[in-house]
């Protein structure tokens, strides 16, 4: 359940996260006194760097829950094969970039594209004749549909490691924190995301004719929105930032089969925190799981970066069962 | 076809519906007697697997089937239990008790998860109890005193009041005949008042209400006795697979038992049953399939002499070789099931019965499912 994110240097051991505690015994006064205001200086500085890695890692689970968020907005079917279509559209970039040996931004694309196309695909072979039925027959189906697109990868590319090349390779150092591009890249093309998303749901006709369809099916095809057309649409374009999200988080944290089995879980404690059907809820769900697991991965014992983030969601939902963005109606009979 | 004339409301919870239907049961418990001496020691082994998934499945069958509470952390109770009665076995604790302490356990723990998830429906249940099996399988691996992490945990072949099951046979008599309590005590629950609350909580929550069904008290006991049963299922899944690591209980090992019900036929005891030889025996037949596949299609072509057949033949012997098709092949049958085939193998089952005991009038549109809109489950 451990994934690789020690690439940029974050995690045990590296020096970066070391707070060692001088020995009194041994320093003089002036020593120690020096050291401790160092350390103050460079306890500030962990933690800046810890919430930057925290926010790129956290907007990652965001763009995943967005996913998940989106679907169940519209069609109400809990999309558990979102991570699969992560690691496929690392896949499909990664054969892109490095085995056709075309342009990032050109790979970036086409796989987008390629993901969703197979998003609206899916909907329309599949998860429409789900509709209706009981929504953990869904979650099971799309379980079902991610552990078939595992095998695909796995016959077609294999299970080795691969690694996606990426023109954010630089850092920038700010007063003591290491600025990696790549994460830079992921809060960047997060908030680019977002704000498209936004704007196509605010100010385009199909946007609007999706918020219409998510609030009343029938009401939505009594006014002449072609209700399946949109659900395909809402497929694709959750696909899509599955498989953005995918590409950003490549680089760092290196691609397998298995990359998105752990960042769907998360991602969706991510969606759920934040209040299952709230797209706010979703990005703010995922930064807090972001922070809290390398918060905890850095300051309490080992054991506890892959398991905080759960026990806060689990104090979380004992409180507020309807998550922190979600509204708690009674269902009608 | 036979039709069942009712005079009485006890004809609708008997144990058996009528004499033919014990009949069939008790040949159905000579034949699972008889089995042993008929099989290899191999598939009796593969076999007590069917009774142990069987356990597992029952105890879903009451959680997801009956009460409708859908959990995806099943895998930690099955966990608790295995662990609980490795410890306790290992500190001289007699068979018995063992497994009456790491059933107690696993109850306690139930109890406890239920509670906060009184509150909670659908994804909600699935996200909490799923970060449950998370921490529960972090608890595995830290807790070394106990568990011994990740150098594992070997656990010896039960011995009950000086009675040794050592081989497969009689392991597989200790399983079938849990089992058989198992399934004695849940439909007899079942067909208890219990038993009907915990359907119409499943059917509608709020009507459930309405008949003075008290929503916590009927989910609680549902969840506690869902977790006993996992961990009875626990302590003999211990004996079989003989040696616990904290990376067999993963969330994988919730979603194939969930799969289980569901492939068997959600909301009936026989679906339990069902899926849990689907589940068991899957893996067996397709390492059969493996080296099978190639050898006849080799023989079919050195037959007809068309080397064609051989390629292909060998080419599925090498595909089904590779690894993660297992669970690829588990993906795509869950979802036909799902597509295809909503109540699972039970209701095909039913079916079929159906198609013979009204031969030559079997309709195909009695069990067309009605066209289904969306249903809301938020309230606007």
């Amino acid at each position: 359940m451990s994934w690789k994110l020690d690439v940029a240097g974050v995690g045990k051991g590296s020096p970066l996260f070391e707070f060692s505690v001088p020995n009194p015994v041994l320093i003089s006064a002036q020593v120690w006194q020096d050291r401790l205001k160092n350390e103050r200086g460079r306890k500030l500085a962990t933690f800046l760097q810890l919430t930057l890695n925290g926010l790129a890692v956290g907007c990652i689970y965001g763009l995943v829950a967005l996913g998940f968020v989106l679907i169940y907005k519209a069609t109400e079917l809990v999309n558990f094969a979102q991570g699969d279509l992560l690691m496929l559209g690392a896949f499909v970039a990664y054969m892109a970039v490095v085995l056709w040996g075309l342009d990032y931004w050109v790979g970036f694309l086409i796989a987008v594209v390629v993901i969703a196309a197979f998003g609206a695909l899916l909907d329309l072979t599949v998860l429409r004749r789900v509709i209706g039925q009981p929504q953990f027959a869904v979650v099971m189906l799309t379980i079902g549909l991610g552990a078939m697109f595992r095998t695909f990868a796995s016959v077609t590319w294999g299970s080795e490691i691969y690694t996606l090349p990426t023109p954010f390779s630089g850092v920038t150092n700010i007063a003591g924190v290491t600025v990696s591009h790549q994460y830079l890249s992921i809060i960047a093309s997060t908030l680019v995301l977002c704000g498209a998303l936004y704007a196509f749901f605010k100010y385009t006709r199909i946007g609007i004719a999706m918020q219409a369809t998510s609030q009343n099916q029938l009401a939505a095809y009594y006014v002449g929105i072609p209700v399946k057309l949109i659900f395909s649409l809402v497929w694709a374009i959750s696909a899509a930032v599955a498989a953005a999200a995918g590409i950003l988080l490549a680089p760092v944290a290196l691609i397998d089969i298995n990359m998105g089995l752990s960042v769907a879980i998360k991602a969706f404690a991510a969606a759920v925190l934040g209040g299952f059907g709230s797209i706010p809820g979703a990005l703010v769900g995922g930064i807090t799981i972001g922070l809290i697991e390398l918060y905890a991965g850095a300051s309490l014992p080992e054991g506890f970066k892959d398991t905080a983030p759960y026990i806060v969601l689990l104090v979380m939902l004992a409180a507020r069962p309807q998550g922190l963005f979600g509204t708690l109606g009674r269902k009608k009979v | 076809m036979r039709f069942l004339f009712k005079t009485a409301y006890e004809q609708d919870i008997r144990l058996f519906r009528d004499r033919v239907a014990a009949m069939w049961y008790g040949l159905l418990a000579v034949a699972v007697l008889l089995l042993p001496a008929l099989l290899s020691g191999y598939y009796v082994g593969e076999i007590t697997w069917v009774f142990i998934y069987g356990i597992c499945g029952v105890s879903l069958m009451v959680l997801v089937g009956y009460t409708g509470l859908l959990s995806l952390g099943h895998a930690a109770f099955l966990g608790i239990g295995a662990y609980a009665h490795a410890y306790f076995l290992q500190h001289g604790v007699p068979w018995v008790a063992s497994v009456a302490l790491a059933t107690l356990i696993t109850t306690a723990c139930g109890t406890v998860v239920g509670l906060p998830a009184l509150r909670m429906t659908g994804i909600y249940l699935a996200i909490a109890t799923l970060a449950f099996a998370v921490i529960i399988q972090e608890v595995f691996t830290r807790w070394e005193s106990v568990t011994n992490g990740f150098a594992g945990m070997p656990v010896e072949k039960p011995v009950i009041f000086g009675v040794h099951f050592n081989d497969n046979a009689s392991f597989y008599y200790l399983c079938a005949a849990i089992l058989a309590l198992t399934l004695l005590a849940t439909r007899n629950l079942l067909r208890s008042p219990t038993g009907r609350a915990w359907i119409a909580i499943r059917d509608s929550e709020i009507a459930a209400q309405s008949m003075g069904v008290n929503l916590a008290v009927y989910k609680s006991i549902a969840f506690a006795y869902s977790a006993a049963l996992m961990g009875l299922a626990g302590a003999l899944f211990a004996h079989k697979i003989a040696y616990l690591a904290p990376d067999i209980f993963t969330i994988l090992l919730s979603i194939q038992l969930l799969l289980l019900v569901i492939v068997g036929g959600l909301g009936s005891l026989h679906g339990a049953v069902f899926g849990a030889i689907f589940v068991a025996l899957l893996p067996p037949i397709i390492a059969i399939l493996r080296d099978s596949i190639p050898a006849a299609l080799a023989d079919v072509a050195r037959a007809t002499g068309i080397g064609l057949i051989d390629g292909v033949g060998r080419a599925m012997g090498d595909f089904l070789k590779k690894p993660g098709v297992e669970a690829g092949i588990f993906g795509l049958i869950l979802v036909l099931v799902i597509v295809l085939e909503p109540l699972g193998m039970h209701g095909r089952w039913i079916k079929i019965r159906l198609f013979f005991s009204t031969f030559p009038l079997y309709k195909r549109h009695t069990f067309k499912r009605q066209k289904s809109y969306m249903k809301s489950e938020r309230l606007r």
